[in-house]
C-alpha cells in the first residue's frame, strides 16, 4: 500500500510549519503528531515524507520518532490502550489490570520487547502497551483508551465493551 | 599594538596566569598553556555539542560584591581574587572571560572525570584485546589516568548491534560507541552527507544509518580516524596489525595536487594504513578515501624488482651497471634532437632537477611530462591528479606541461625522434602512445615501479621507486613546498629515480658529486630562484608557502568561514 497524505492533512501540516519561521526542523514534532493522528502510526514512508517536507535527512526524523515512546512505528489496534505502570498504579494493581485486559481482549504480549512495546489482538480491535505516569496517582490503576482517560478501573468487560 | 593587547584576556590556569585572545575556548586555552583536558566529543573542526562531559573543569570568576560592599582589590599585577563556582563547567563549549580561573587538577575536577569514566565504562565492552582501537583509544588512555580501576557495575551490560556494515568501507560496533557524535557531525558538517544519527535515544541509544542508506561518501573513513573508541573501524585495516607495532612516517599524499599531509603506518617494509595528518593550510584533518586506500599496489606481484635489458627481443635480468652502460652506449650515437625525455609530474623537485641536468647534458630536443586531469570534487581533491605540476613548471622549466606529448608522438611517427627516455611514466596506458609507435624507436628507456606495456616495449627497464620509497620535495596546488619522506625500502634492486638519472648522466660522461637527495636540494636552492636560501629542515613537517598560484582548497575555505562565524575553533 503506497503512502499518500490527503490534501487537507497536507494543508494542515503546511500551516503548522509556518509556526516555525526560523527553522523548519523545529516543526518535526507537530508534523509527526499530525501524521500519527491521521494514520495511527508512523511508517518508514511517513518518515521520508516528513524529511522531504522539512528539508531534512530521513535519519534526522527517525532520531525523533525512535526517541519518543508516544510515536508508533507499527499499526496499533482500532482502540489503543495505555496502562499506567508507574509506582502508584503499580501498587494499585496495574500489572493485574494489564493481564486481565490482555486475557479478555485476546492480546498476546509474549513478543513484546523494549523496542517493540505494543501488542495487538488477533482481530485488530485492540492494542496495548504500558505507559509511564498518566498523572492520576490517587485513583490507580488508570489507563487511556485511545484519548479517553479511565480511573480506578475494575470492570474490564464493561470498559472493553464500550470500544468494541 | 595597544589595540591588540586589549583583545587579550588574562586567565588563571592551575594557579598560573596566562593571556589568550578573546573568544578562546577554555579547552584551547588550557591546551596552549600545556595543560591537557581529556575529552571525547570535542573536535576543533566540528561544532561542540558538549555531550560527553569528560572535559568538565572547576571554574571561578571574581566575586561580585553585594550592593554597598567594597569591590574586590586587585593584586600587584592587576588580577582580582577568584571565587570558585561549586559546580563544574565544560571546557569545550565555553569561552574564557576576563580574570577567569580554571582548575584541572582539583579534587572536584578529578571527581568529575572519575564519574564520567565510570558511567562510560558501565556499558562499554572490555574486549580491548581484540579491539582494533586498542593502543590508540581515548577511553583506554583516560581510564589509565582518570579511571577507578574497578567497576561497581554488577548488572548486565546493554546489548546492542555489533559488526554492522554501515558502508562499503566501514564497520560499526554499537556496544563500543560512547555516543560522542563526532561521526554524525563530520558527515553532516564536513562531508555534506548526513546519513548517520542516534536512534532509540535513552539507555539503548544506538548510532545508526538510515535503513536503506549507507555511509559511502569518499570521505567516510575520516569518521574512523575521529572515532575516539573502536566503534567505527576500517574494513581495510581491521585485524591487520596492532597499532603499537607500526612505525609512523610523516609524508604527503601524491594522488593529486593538493598533497594532503599524511601519516603512513608501516612495519618491516609493509604499509598497513594511511591516515590524514593535520595541516590547516592543506587538508585540515581530513583526506579522501580513494587516496587513503591507494597503497595496496605497492605490494603488487607486478612490481619491477631488477634492471632488465632486452636481448634478442627478450627482457633479461641485468645488473645496474650493465643496464646503465647499455643505455649510455645506445644514447651515444644519437643527436640531441633525436632524443625525447618524458618525465613525470609525480616526480619530486630533486628528481626533476636531475632530469633537467639530463636534458641539458644530452641536449635532448624534446622534453615534457604527462598531464593527469580529472574533476575537482569541491572538497580536497584537485582537478590536477599529478602531485607536482608546479615543480615541473618551476624546476624543469615547462610552461605548459603535457603540451608537447602529441608533437613527440609525431616525431616518433616521422622517424625524427629515435630514442625516448620515459621517467616514472607509463606512456602506453597514461599518455596514449601505442605499442606500435614505441616499436619504431631505436631506443626506449623507462623507469617505473610496476611492469606495464611501456616497459614491455622498452629496451632498458629499471625499477624506479614509488612515492613511499623515496624522499624529496613537491609543490602543491596552492604553491606550498612540502616534503615527501621515504617510508619503506623498495623491493629488490629498486632505486630512487634521482639515483638512476645521476648514474645515467655519469655514464654518458657527465658530472657527479651527488650522494644524497639533500645534496640535490642544496643545488636547487642555488639554481632555482624561488628556492633561494631555503634549507631542508626549514620545510619541516608542514611545508612552507613557496609561490603564489592563486589556487585555493574548497574545504579549507569553508572551514575558514565556519571559524569566522564562531561555529568551530579550527
Amino acid at each position: 500500500m503506497s503512502f499518500a497524505v490527503p490534501s487537507d492533512l497536507e494543508k494542515e501540516i503546511d500551516d503548522r510549519i509556518t509556526h516555525y519561521p526560523v527553522s523548519k526542523r523545529s516543526a518535526v514534532l507537530p508534523v509527526l503528531h499530525a501524521l500519527q493522528h491521521h494514520f495511527g502510526f508512523i511508517e518508514d514512508a511517513a518518515v521520508e515524507w516528513t524529511a522531504a517536507k522539512l528539508e531534512l535527512e530521513p535519519i534526522q526524523v527517525l532520531e525523533v520518532v525512535t526517541f519518543y515512546p508516544g510515536f508508533r512505528q507499527s499499526a496499533p489496534g482500532k482502540c489503543h490502550i495505555r496502562v499506567c505502570r508507574t509506582l502508584s498504579c503499580a501498587m494499585a494493581g496495574s500489572h493485574e489490570l494489564m493481564d486481565e485486559i490482555c486475557d479478555k481482549a485476546g492480546i498476546d504480549r509474549s513478543g513484546v520487547t523494549h523496542h517493540d512495546p505494543i501488542a495487538v489482538s488477533e482481530d485488530g480491535k485492540f492494542s496495548i502497551e504500558f505507559a509511564e505516569c498518566l498523572a492520576s496517582c490517587g485513583t490507580g490503576p488508570v489507563c487511556l483508551m485511545n484519548d479517553d482517560f479511565h480511573e480506578a478501573v475494575t470492570d474490564v468487560d464493561g470498559l472493553l465493551s464500550q470500544y468494541k | 599594538m595597544s589595540e591588540e593587547k586589549s583583545d587579550l584576556i588574562d586567565v588563571q590556569i592551575n594557579g598560573e596566569w596566562h593571556s589568550f585572545p578573546k573568544g578562546t575556548r577554555m579547552i584551547e586555552a588550557c591546551r596552549e598553556a600545556g595543560v591537557e583536558v581529556p575529552h571525547y566529543c570535542y573536535h576543533p573542526k566540528l561544532t561542540s555539542p558538549g555531550n560527553c562531559r569528560m572535559c568538565l573543569v572547576e571554574m571561578g570568576m571574581p566575586p561580585r560584591p553585594r550592593p554597598g560592599d567594597d569591590p574586590p582589590e586587585p593584586d600587584e599585577e592587576g588580577h582580582l581574587p577568584i571565587s570558585w563556582i561549586p559546580r563544574p563547567a565544560i571546557a569545550c563549549a565555553n569561552t574564557i572571560a576576563p580574570n577567569m580561573g580554571i582548575r584541572t587538577e582539583s579534587e572536584m575536577t578529578e571527581e568529575c572525570r572519575k564519574g564520567v569514566m565510570e558511567l562510560l565504562l558501565a556499558n562499554h565492552p572490555l574486549d580491548c584485546p581484540i579491539c582494533d582501537q586498542a593502543g590508540e583509544c581515548s577511553l583506554q588512555e583516560f581510564s589509565v589516568e582518570h579511571g577507578k580501576g574497578e567497576s561497581r557495575f554488577r548488572e548486565q551490560k546493554v546489548k546492542k548491534p555489533k559488526n554492522v556494515e554501515v558502508g562499503p568501507r566501514i564497520r560499526l560496533d554499537d556496544e563500543r560507541c560512547i555516543m560522542c557524535s563526532r561521526c554524525i557531525r563530520f558527515t553532516d558538517e564536513i562531508a555534506d552527507d548526513p546519513v548517520l544519527g542516534f536512534t532509540d535515544r535513552g539507555s539503548h541509544t544506538v548510532l545508526a544509518v538510515y535503513p536503506g542508506r549507507e555511509l559511502a561518501n569518499n570521505y567516510s573513513l575520516n569518521t574512523v580516524d575521529i572515532c575516539p573508541v573502536g566503534a567505527l573501524t576500517s574494513n581495510d585495516f581491521r585485524f591487520q596489525m596492532r597499532v603499537w607495532f607500526m612505525k609512523e612516517t610523516k609524508t604527503i599524499d601524491t594522488n593529486c595536487a593538493t598533497g594532503a599531509n599524511i601519516t603512513v603506518f608501516s612495519r618491516e617494509d609493509k604499509i598497513y594504513r594511511i591516515t590524514p595528518r593535520q595541516n590547516n593550510d592543506v587538508n585540515s584533518d581530513w583526506m579522501p578515501d580513494s587516496h587513503r586506500l591507494n597503497f595496496h599496489w605497492i605490494e603488487s606481484e607486478a612490481r619491477l624488482t631488477d634492471p632488465l635489458v632486452k636481448k634478442g627481443g627478450v627482457h633479461e635480468q641485468a645488473g645496474w651497471q650493465e643496464a646503465i652502460a647499455t643505455s649510455a652506449d645506445k644514447l651515444a650515437g644519437l643527436e640531441g634532437s633525436e632524443i625525447a625525455i618524458i618525465a613525470s609530474a609525480r616526480m619530486t623537485n630533486e628528481e626533476l632537477l636531475m632530469t633537467n641536468r639530463l636534458v641539458k647534458h644530452l641536449k635532448a630536443g624534446h622534453v615534457d611530462t604527462v598531464a593527469r586531469n580529472g574533476e575537482a570534487d569541491g572538497y580536497l581533491i584537485s582537478a590536477d591528479r599529478n602531485p607536482n605540476t608546479n615543480g615541473v613548471k618551476l624546476v624543469l622549466g615547462l610552461d605548459n606541461p603535457g603540451s608537447q606529448i602529441e608533437a613527440i608522438k609525431k616525431g616518433i611517427e616521422q622517424g625524427r625522434i629515435k630514442a625516448v627516455i620515459a621517467l616514472q611514466e607509463n606512456l602506453v596506458d597514461d599518455a596514449g602512445f601505442s605499442a606500435e609507435l614505441l616499436a619504431k624507436l631505436d631506443f626506449l628507456f623507462t623507469t617505473y615501479p610496476l611492469a606495464n606495456p611501456t616497459a614491455d616495449a622498452a629496451h632498458v627497464v629499471l625499477p624506479g621507486a614509488g612515492w613511499a620509497e623515496k624522499s624529496g620535495t613537491m609543490i602543491n596546488v596552492t604553491g606550498r613546498l612540502q616534503r615527501l619522506n621515504k617510508v619503506i625500502d623498495g623491493p629488490g634492486q629498486t632505486l630512487e629515480p634521482w639515483e638512476i638519472i645521476r648514474d645515467l648522466i655519469q655514464a654518458t660522461g657527465g658530472g657527479n658529486g651527488i650522494y644524497a637527495v639533500t645534496d640535490i636540494f642544496k643545488q636547487l636552492t642555488q639554481e632555482v630562484s624561488e628556492f633561494k636560501d631555503l634549507t631542508w629542515g626549514q620545510i619541516g613537517d608542514l611545508g612552507i608557502p613557496l609561490i603564489e598560484t592563486g589556487e585555493t582548497i574548497p574545504l579549507l575555505e569553508r572551514e575558514k568561514e565556519r571559524v569566522a562565524k564562531g561555529l568551530i575553533v579550527g
